[in-house]
């Protein structure tokens, strides 16, 4: 063969090209930084600007962050290690009062002869959260997952074993009452005796029936009071007892707010629309001050407790809302399906009706508390030591550390955000996990 | 006659008996959605056995009556009366009866947060108290009836369709019903899909079941059922056997129905 063939009609290859590597401007960085920061004239200017911003932002703090002193005893002596190293008029961080003050920031002023109880309430946290936030892990755990509210609350406060035991047997009062009364009296009357059973053993029994043991059997150890709590653990205790408590009630009201039932949804909106209607403080003020006038004289009812109930309340109104929202989006053969199927509404709610409405409603509960556990810096109002301010202003007001401004402030952002980011990536995990539909 | 779902296959009609006994009664039944009269003196009683056909333009009430057959509608006049227990606000015989009737809907309903096993024995689990092992043995002897035993672990999003229609029968049937209602069961589905869910419903009428479907599918309906009721403006205005029905309709209003739906 020629090669006047090539100059014909008829064309055969005879080697076959290897593979290019595209131009220059169509790969690796250069393609990503022309798609992503220099598509136009517009994102080109605005990429600048935000570069000199962060260039702004870095040049104050970096310094400062640069020059941090971790080893001093006071904001005095941070000052002359940072003007001996770097010379007169430089600025730096002074993380030493972390360092020095870290455990009041995360106990408050509980007795530092006892940390190892909120932390050991803290560590049996996560084995208690485990099986409840991974549905993978063995079911047995949840067995602890429900105890755990009585052990953390004696690691907490101490006092005698037999107060939480009790308050916990209420419960179970409560559950062998509906056994008992279920075949007797039918659904309604048992879920009654259900409620008033454990009401009535905590007001007038319990009390009596903890003495009583506890002089047969003495288990106690060291009480703490409430007005010791403070910082992290205060916030903690707060915020996961507001979480855990609004979500069924949560439930609960948006339920009843859709309920056919007058006086059911009558209340429910009411309720509702009261506590989202009035700030948070409001409630606090309530709770910490006119309480007292409305409760029997002499009466000590914990603040911590008022507190959790206050905030229970508010993060219930809007979780109601965000789950009503997510009941909204169900379409209305599901309901259908349900009853067809002949399930009752409990039972049509519990497995086909809430799965999916929960579902729907992940991000929008998370939100709430995500909000929630910041809400809890609010406490403050009420004399109690949130870390954010009440904590803060203590260690700033201490002779040592008057003066630092930053550092606190950071150290307890951080810990916050590191809190609610966990709290938003999990619930990214879930919504993950729990995607059906591949269409 | 051309029907694009023309029933081909020869029918077993050996168990197909109509029997004396009645399943379904309905007298004097009236129903309004709030000022709209929907149904309109509706008497009908159906029989153990029987295969009923419920066609009409769309508006006519058709789906509402079958739907007043499980309470999801509530009718405000009349009585109704299924398997003995009579329909009224008692959330008992509410209950009851729908344990007792199958119902399958144009839009399958299925659970889509759980398996297609799980969506069949959840009733059955849950409200016959069958234990689990059990239940999931009758779900999966009625998957295999309904030709897709291969799907149980799947979620419904992964079925197509035809699929999806299949398995909502098929949960209604691990419920052991004594009636089964369809309200458009065909009605949703892409024409190719159209075929298997029919002949789902056939060889269940096959059995002796006691069927109420509201459908579109003349085809199905000549081959089937043992009686054809022509509803328009919430009331009954023609009932017949298949043939006379597609035959010799009596009321001018039907003519024209069929004329639309079968003369293209």
């Amino acid at each position: 063969m020629s090669t006047a063939n090539a100059q014909s009609a008829a064309f055969v290859r005879r080697e076959m090209l290897a593979e290019q590597e595209p131009p220059l401007s169509e790969r690796g960085v250069i393609k990503w930084m022309r798609e992503n920061l220099f598509s136009g004239p517009l994102n080109t200017l605005l990429t600048i600007l935000g570069l000199a911003a962060v260039f702004v932002v870095i040049n104050l703090a970096l310094p400062w962050l640069l020059h941090s002193v971790w080893n001093a005893n006071s904001v005095a002596e941070c000052r002359a290690i940072i003007a001996e190293r770097y010379g007169e008029g430089a600025h730096g961080a002074c993380w030493a009062v972390i360092r020095e003050r870290w455990p009041q920031f995360l106990y408050g002023f509980y007795p530092s002869s006892l940390y190892w109880r909120p932390l050991v309430a803290f560590l049996l946290l996560f084995v208690a959260l485990a099986p409840v936030l991974f549905a993978h892990l063995p079911r047995k755990m949840l067995w602890f997952s429900m105890a755990y509210p009585a052990v953390a609350f004696w690691m907490l406060w101490g006092g005698s074993i037999w107060v939480p035991v009790m308050v916990m047997a209420g419960f179970a009062i409560g559950w062998f009452a509906y056994r008992v009364l279920l075949p007797v009296s039918g659904a309604i009357l048992a879920s009654i005796a259900a409620v008033l059973a454990p009401v009535i053993w905590w007001l007038f029994l319990s009390g009596a029936v903890a003495g009583a043991l506890q002089s047969v059997l003495p288990i106690a150890i060291q009480s703490v009071s409430s007005d010791k709590f403070g910082g992290f653990v205060l916030s903690i205790t707060i915020g996961l007892c507001g979480i855990a408590f609004s979500l069924p009630m949560g439930i609960v009201l948006a339920l009843g707010r859709r309920s056919d039932m007058l006086l059911v949804k009558a209340l429910s909106v009411g309720f509702i629309e009261f506590i989202r209607g009035v700030p948070l403080i409001t409630l606090l003020f309530t709770a910490s001050l006119l309480l007292n006038y409305f409760l029997p004289p002499g009466s000590n009812f914990d603040i911590i407790l008022r507190v959790i109930i206050m905030v229970t309340l508010f993060s219930a109104a809007y979780i109601a809302e965000v789950i009503r929202g997510g009941l909204a989006a169900l379409p209305r053969g599901q309901y259908e399906a349900a009853d067809a199927l002949g399930l009752d509404y409990w039972r049509a709610q519990r497995l086909v009706i809430m799965p999916q409405a929960l579902k729907i409603s992940i991000p929008g509960i998370v939100s709430s508390f995500i909000g929630l556990f910041k809400d809890t810096t609010l406490v403050i109002f009420v004399g109690l030591l949130d870390p954010l301010k009440g904590i803060t202003d203590a260690v700033r007001a201490s002779i040592d550390w008057k003066g630092v401004y930053w550092e606190p402030y950071i150290f307890v952002g951080a810990i916050f955000f590191a809190i609610c980011f966990s709290m938003s990536r999990y619930s990214m995990y879930l919504e993950n996990k729990l995607k059906r539909d591949n269409r | 006659m051309s029907d694009p779902h023309a029933i081909d296959r020869q029918i077993d009609r050996s168990h197909m008996q109509v029997t004396d006994e009645v399943a379904i009664q309905i007298t004097g039944m009236n129903k309004w959605f709030g000022t709209f009269h929907v149904l309109r003196d509706i008497n009908l009683t159906v029989n153990r056995g029987e295969r009923i056909v419920i066609a009409g333009p769309s508006g006519s009430g058709k789906s509402t009556l079958i739907r007043c057959v499980n309470r999801l509608e509530e009718h405000q006049q009349g009585q109704i009366i299924v398997d003995g227990t009579e329909l009224t606000s008692d959330l008992k015989n509410i209950d009851k009866v729908r344990s007792e009737v199958g119902m399958v809907f144009q839009h399958f309903n299925l659970f889509p947060h759980l398996t297609i096993l799980e969506n069949l024995t959840l009733a059955p689990i849950w409200v016959r108290k069958v234990p689990k092992k059990e239940a999931e043995e009758t779900a999966m002897y009625f998957l295999g009836k309904v030709k897709i035993p291969e799907q149980a672990l799947k979620y419904p999003g992964q079925l197509s369709g035809g699929q999806q229609q299949r398995v909502a029968i098929a949960r209604s049937l691990c419920m052991k019903p004594r009636i089964m209602l369809f309200d458009e069961p065909t009605s949703a589905l892409d024409p190719e899909m159209i075929k298997e869910v029919l002949d789902t419903m056939i060889e269940l009428a096959e059995e002796g079941m006691t069927m109420i479907c509201v459908t579109h599918e003349m085809g199905f309906a000549q081959a089937v059922a043992n009686r054809v009721i022509f509803m328009d403006q919430g009331q009954i205005v023609e009932q017949n056997e298949p043939y006379e029905f597609f035959n010799n309709p009596q009321s001018e209003r039907t003519k024209l129905f069929l004329s639309q739906i079968l003369g293209h």
